[in-house]
């Protein structure tokens, strides 16, 4: 239907490519610099004139990181208190989501707005009383504190992600079970468990991007070094050497190569997790 | 079955999802809402958390906190950073999806340019920090291309002059928050039937008629609960700002966050925080209430 192949249409076509051209610039250039940054020298990062490529490559800035062990243990608390999270939240929500999906009960309704309500209640206004009953139980500065605080956190999006993805499985599957005399706990692991795999997935790569991403309360929470998680580290490591920028960049890189990967293998379940509670 | 099994039966099916459901509940119950009773709470005693028995304050600690001009100024930033921010999402967003959307782009281009336009998305809003402060040093790459441009005529200290600080961390969270916006749309447009751009195209619409008198009005839902979700989320920011600039220079990037965060973690004034705290959640409230009205009318 559409004429093609006019003057006037090659224009607009050349046009949207160069538009196309700039909004890559405008994403991609500032995580470019970042990689390229990461491989060079200190003094490199600032030549005038800027170089694009790193002229002298060189890996000290992630020999640095990984060769300290104080830097080590933040990735492995990182990866330590998201796992922990992962599982947890998983498995409760896994459980909530099953009663909402598979049965009627009192206060259904109001229990799902309940839920989705507290979505949006601001971290900063939780922090202050999570504050306070972390000192008064003595487990400020452990992963107890860390694990509880982000479970809370995780649990209602995850309920209704679950929720959702046991909502388009049909019912009969488990009512089959139900029929043969098996009890809805049976019907759970033998019937859905098994082909809810996907939707197990997409709430678990959530979860964990919401712990490997968790600023405010691993900061005001923890203290001892031993204790901190990547994007403390981070901010720890701009505080200590404020112009050891390549060591910067090379921590982030590597904080940031879970998230990428997750992305690269799993795109689908990445968008699914990430746009579930907006678009329904 | 016999009747007592099936009586017995009925009972279980009643209690099960109660079950099912209480560790979620008992998290929530205890880990959400306790808290955010405790925080009204400590809002009205004198030396809340730091005292066993703190006494009855009353309304100080709100009177104390709308005295402070830099609560006033906090709250502004707040809007001014969490408006720009959520109108230039919407934007970018809306631009980069319609772009991506052309037919006049080869799908492995598209596809690959999808997963590129996505990449802000990916990272941690501290790492986010750090990437802009590299760009945006003094000594950095921005300045030294805005200077042989000619746009500028000396090096800019963005992130701690007072005059370009708050425009600087709106911008580097423009550019991190905006791939929502486009992911939703992109889905969004892909669900608008074909047959009522065809229907346009019989009679003669311009591109400009169809996106205004179809692509939008077909969008205007996402577009309404989006930007109500990043109005909510964006207003509680902490840790670009708290990494760009800290707050400062001399306030002029303090958000709401950020002066709660160092009333209560620098000063130790936990009481008049969690005031603060408390009008944080009200607004949040408010605007919760709002988006669940919007979802339950769709």
């Amino acid at each position: 239907m559409r004429k093609r192949h006019t003057p006037k249409d090659r224009l607009i076509t050349v046009a949207l490519h160069v538009a196309l051209a700039a909004g890559l610039f405008f994403a991609a250039f500032p995580i470019y610099w970042m990689l390229s940054s990461s491989f060079k020298s200190n003094t490199e990062i600032f030549a005038l004139p800027p170089t694009i490529l790193p002229k002298a490559f060189t890996l000290e800035a992630y020999a640095a990181i990984l060769g300290d062990p104080v830097k080590l243990r933040f990735f492995f608390n990182s990866y330590f208190v998201a796992g922990v999270v992962t599982v947890l939240t998983v498995l409760i929500a896994l459980l909530a989501a099953y009663g909402f999906s598979r049965f009627n009960f009192r206060g259904k309704g109001s229990l799902n707005t309940l839920i989705i309500s507290t979505q949006t209640i601001p971290p900063i206004t939780l922090l202050i009383p999570f504050f306070g009953l972390v000192v008064s139980y003595g487990i400020f500065d452990t992963y107890v504190a860390l694990i509880l605080t982000y479970l809370v956190f995780t649990l209602p999006y995850a309920i209704l992600l679950m929720t959702g993805y046991l909502n388009t499985l049909p019912r009969d599957l488990d009512e089959a079970v139900a029929v043969d005399g098996g009890t809805s706990w049976t019907a759970l692991w033998r019937v859905i468990v098994p082909i809810s795999l996907p939707g197990i997935v997409a709430t678990s790569v959530y979860t964990f991007l919401l712990c490997w991403n968790e600023f405010l309360f691993a900061l005001t929470l923890t203290k001892s070094t031993s204790m901190r998680t990547v994007p403390i580290g981070i901010q720890l490591l701009m505080g200590q050497h404020a112009f050891e920028w390549n060591q910067m960049m090379a921590m982030s890189v590597l904080g940031s190569l879970p998230l990428l990967l997750i992305y690269l293998v799993a795109q689908r379940f990445f968008l699914a997790g990430m746009t579930a509670g907006s678009v329904k | 079955m016999t009747r007592q099994k099936r009586s017995h039966h009925r009972l279980k099916r009643a209690v099960a999802p109660y079950l099912y459901l209480s560790p979620s509940l008992l998290i929530i119950g205890l880990l959400m809402l306790l808290p955010m009773v405790t925080v009204i709470a400590y809002s009205f005693q004198n030396s809340a958390v730091l005292r066993r028995d703190p006494s009855f304050a009353g309304l100080k600690h709100y009177q104390a906190i709308f005295a402070d001009p830099v609560f006033w100024a906090s709250l502004w930033h707040t809007l001014y950073f969490t408006c720009m921010s959520v109108v230039f999402h919407m934007t970018i967003g809306m631009v980069f999806a319609l772009m991506l959307n052309s037919d006049r782009i080869n799908p492995t281009l598209r596809n690959i340019l999808r997963v590129l336009y996505i990449l802000p998305w990916l990272f941690t809003a501290v790492i986010i920090a750090v990437i802009w402060r590299l760009l945006l040093e003094p000594n950095g790459v921005v300045n030294s291309v805005l200077m042989q441009m000619g746009i500028i005529g000396s090096k800019v200290e963005w992130f701690s002059s007072p005059e370009t600080a708050l425009h600087a961390v709106t911008f580097a969270n423009i550019w991190a928050g905006y791939p929502l916006f486009m992911v939703s749309l992109l889905a969004g447009l892909q669900g608008i039937p074909k047959d009522f751009y065809e229907a346009a195209d019989i009679d003669g619409a311009k591109a400009y008629q169809k996106l205004i008198f179809i692509t939008i009005p077909q969008l205007m839902p996402i577009i309404i609960s989006i930007s109500l979700l990043d109005f909510i989320w964006t207003m509680q920011v902490f840790p670009l700002i708290w990494i760009t600039t800290g707050g400062g220079p001399i306030y002029s990037t303090e958000v709401l966050s950020t002066y709660t965060y160092k009333l209560a973690f620098s000063s130790y004034n936990l009481s008049q925080a969690s005031a603060s705290a408390v009008v944080i959640l009200l607004i949040s409230l408010g605007l919760t209430l709002f988006y669940i009205r919007y979802q339950k009318a769709r």
